[in-house]
């Protein structure tokens, strides 16, 4: 295999562990984000132990009209990306890189905790998209990340899987 | 693909709203032993008031949980003047106390009330006092009646005449719609401020109960706006990048505190309201917001993450040192500080659910005062006798109260839609 060919893997399984703190598990791809309890990925103590593994070549669905994944899900009280996120968030920046056009990150957090920290969290989550774009050699004034802590839930229900949906950040 | 978000805003000048989600109270428990009171009929020689004024000190003092106000249904006489007063009839009911009163048109069209209170075991007149106003002012009275009642038996200053403001979502058309209200502090009189499909989050009162302070995202971004509440004037005081949120004015009325990420992550900045120039206090790569002011004005208390997870710490805004104020569990965050500057309550998770707590800033002592789950915004009466809390019931976000003791409990469910963030008035 050409170096060529291997690039954009190993951009990603860097890029995995550097934004994930990725622990040795890979997760099943799952565009709903509904089973979030299925993979945790961030270690406390901030050390990250990276691996090739599934991570970087597990598929998001493009739908049959081209368009892509624009809902990223994240874990209870977490900002890291999700592995099965990365190869849609690719697609978003090579298309931004062809065509710059300015984009809202809107990050979302769910109900629970105070409502300003919700907010500063839904940043965090939207930040963590920015800056995987960015890496990936978007430019960064074509993005805005605004937070809208638990003001706008994606399902209005206090159950663990309305959670998951709500813990999101939306490309706009 | 960025979106404009220019949406119309309709903007009411302070005026009653009587179809929305009014609220209503609804007691849940008292204390053990509440003190026996009846309010006897107050009312207008050869005319009817709007407004049934005992009635409404009984709800008042009832509310407080300190007094079981006794229904006019059981009273054996309903005395209007102390010298149709019959001891023996509320002795033997064991009330311990008696408020009889009455309400008279002055030659100016404006209402005169007199009221009494009277020790019924005692057998003596604690204090005649008049109450003036005009006819659409008959609660303000009412609330006026209770606020003096309340002190002279407590010893504490009633807060019966303070307001609450709050903001509530309701679906219209599958769409929410976010609304910024005022109401009195039993929730009747329901004003709105500001109706918006954009959120609108984090009321805070000015010192001089005239203006709020809000979040708004009606221009497509968090925002924070100043309004006052009797002409609805209204100033956009923030506009940058990133987070524009928790406003907290100062004792002083000068500044604000208020936290921004315009730098890169969200950071405390004092707001000058006079050369409307921002100040940084804040310098840590974690989450610092949620500030609210010490009562001296020269210190704050704010949430922050640099311990690993969000915490209550207080920052000397002249020192700018930095303490640590809360140790117990591993969420402890939006902290108020009661009147009596030493009682700290907050949201506290504990065993996974979240509750209100109250942590003396002295001993260290902590106390979960709330019994419900996923509490939030915690604000305090101006006499430090309860706080308000939003909590759920079923899928529904509603308003809590409970006294900072604990003792006493109620709810203000809303006839539609979610109710939160109440924000108690200053007296």
């Amino acid at each position: 295999m050409k170096f060529e060919a291997l690039k954009p893997i190993l951009a990603c399984a860097l890029l995995t562990s550097f934004l994930v703190g990725c622990s040795s598990t890979p997760s099943s791809s799952s565009s709903n984000g509904a089973n979030s309890g299925s993979s945790t990925l961030s270690t406390d103590n901030g050390v990250s132990t990276g691996s090739v593994g599934g991570a970087g070549i597990s598929g998001s669905d493009i739908d049959a009209d081209g368009s892509i994944e624009t809902v990223f899900y994240f874990d209870f009280d977490k900002s890291t990306l999700k592995p099965e996120s990365l190869a849609a968030l690719r697609i978003h920046a090579q298309r931004l890189i062809a065509n710059p056009a300015s984009v809202r990150l809107e990050g979302h957090a769910d109900e629970r905790g105070t409502r300003e920290y919700n907010m500063a969290l839904g940043e965090r989550r939207g930040s963590s998209v920015k800056e995987f774009l960015v890496l990936q050699g978007v430019d960064g004034s074509l993005l805005e990340v605004i937070s809208y802590g638990e003001e706008r839930p994606a399902s209005l229900d206090s159950t663990d899987s309305s959670w998951a949906l709500n813990r999101r950040v939306e490309i706009k | 693909m960025l979106k404009k978000n220019c949406r119309v805003l309709c903007l009411f000048l302070f005026m009653p709203l009587s179809a929305l989600a009014e609220l209503s109270i609804e007691i849940t428990s008292g204390v053990d032993n509440p003190t026996n009171i009846a309010i006897s009929p107050i009312m207008m020689k050869g005319a009817s008031l709007s407004e049934d004024i005992s009635s409404i000190v009984s709800a008042d003092l009832a509310r407080s949980g300190l007094f079981a106000a006794m229904s006019r249904a059981n009273m054996l006489s309903n005395p209007r003047t102390l010298s149709e007063v019959y001891y023996r009839d509320w002795r033997i009911v064991g009330m311990q106390y008696l408020v009889v009163g009455s309400v008279l048109r002055q030659s100016d069209g404006r209402l005169s009330a007199t009221f009494s209170l009277v020790e019924v075991t005692g057998e003596r007149v604690l204090f005649t006092h008049v109450v003036k106003g005009r006819g659409s002012e008959l609660r303000d009275i009412a609330h006026y009646i209770s606020d003096k009642v309340f002190y002279t038996i407590t010893g504490i200053k009633g807060a019966f005449s303070t307001r609450l403001a709050y903001v509530t979502a309701i679906n219209e058309g599958g769409r929410q719609v976010f609304r910024l209200m005022v109401s009195d502090a039993d929730g009747a009189r329901e004003r709105l401020m500001l109706k918006s499909k954009e959120p609108i989050m984090s009321p805070a009162w000015s010192p001089d109960g005239k203006e709020l302070a809000y979040v708004s995202f009606e221009t497509g971004r968090p925002a924070i706006f100043r309004q006052r509440l009797d002409n609805a004037k209204r100033e956009q005081l923030t506009n940058f990048k990133g987070l524009n949120g928790a406003p907290a004015w100062s004792p002083d009325g000068k500044s604000m505190a208020l936290v921004l990420s315009k730098d890169g992550n969200p950071e405390i900045y004092l707001y000058s309201l006079a050369t409307k120039t921002f100040t940084r206090l804040t310098r840590h790569f974690s989450i610092d917001t949620e500030p609210n002011w010490m009562r001296d004005g020269k210190s704050l208390i704010f949430t922050s993450d640099r311990g690993g997870s969000p915490q209550i710490y207080k920052l000397n805004i002249i020192s700018r040192k930095i303490e640590r104020l809360t140790f117990n569990g591993s969420y402890n965050a939006r902290p108020r500080l009661a009147a009596d500057n030493r009682t700290l309550v907050m949201v506290h998770r504990s065993q996974g659910v979240f509750h209100i707590a109250s942590q003396d800033l002295v001993t260290g002592d902590l106390r979960v005062l709330t019994q419900t789950r996923l509490d939030e915004s915690p604000t305090v009466a101006p006499n430090g006798a309860m706080l308000m809390y939003a909590t759920k019931r079923g899928n529904k976000g509603v308003l809590a109260a409970v006294s900072i003791d604990a003792g006493s409990r109620f709810l203000l469910p809303s006839r539609q839609g979610d109710v939160r963030e109440p924000a108690w008035s200053p007296f």
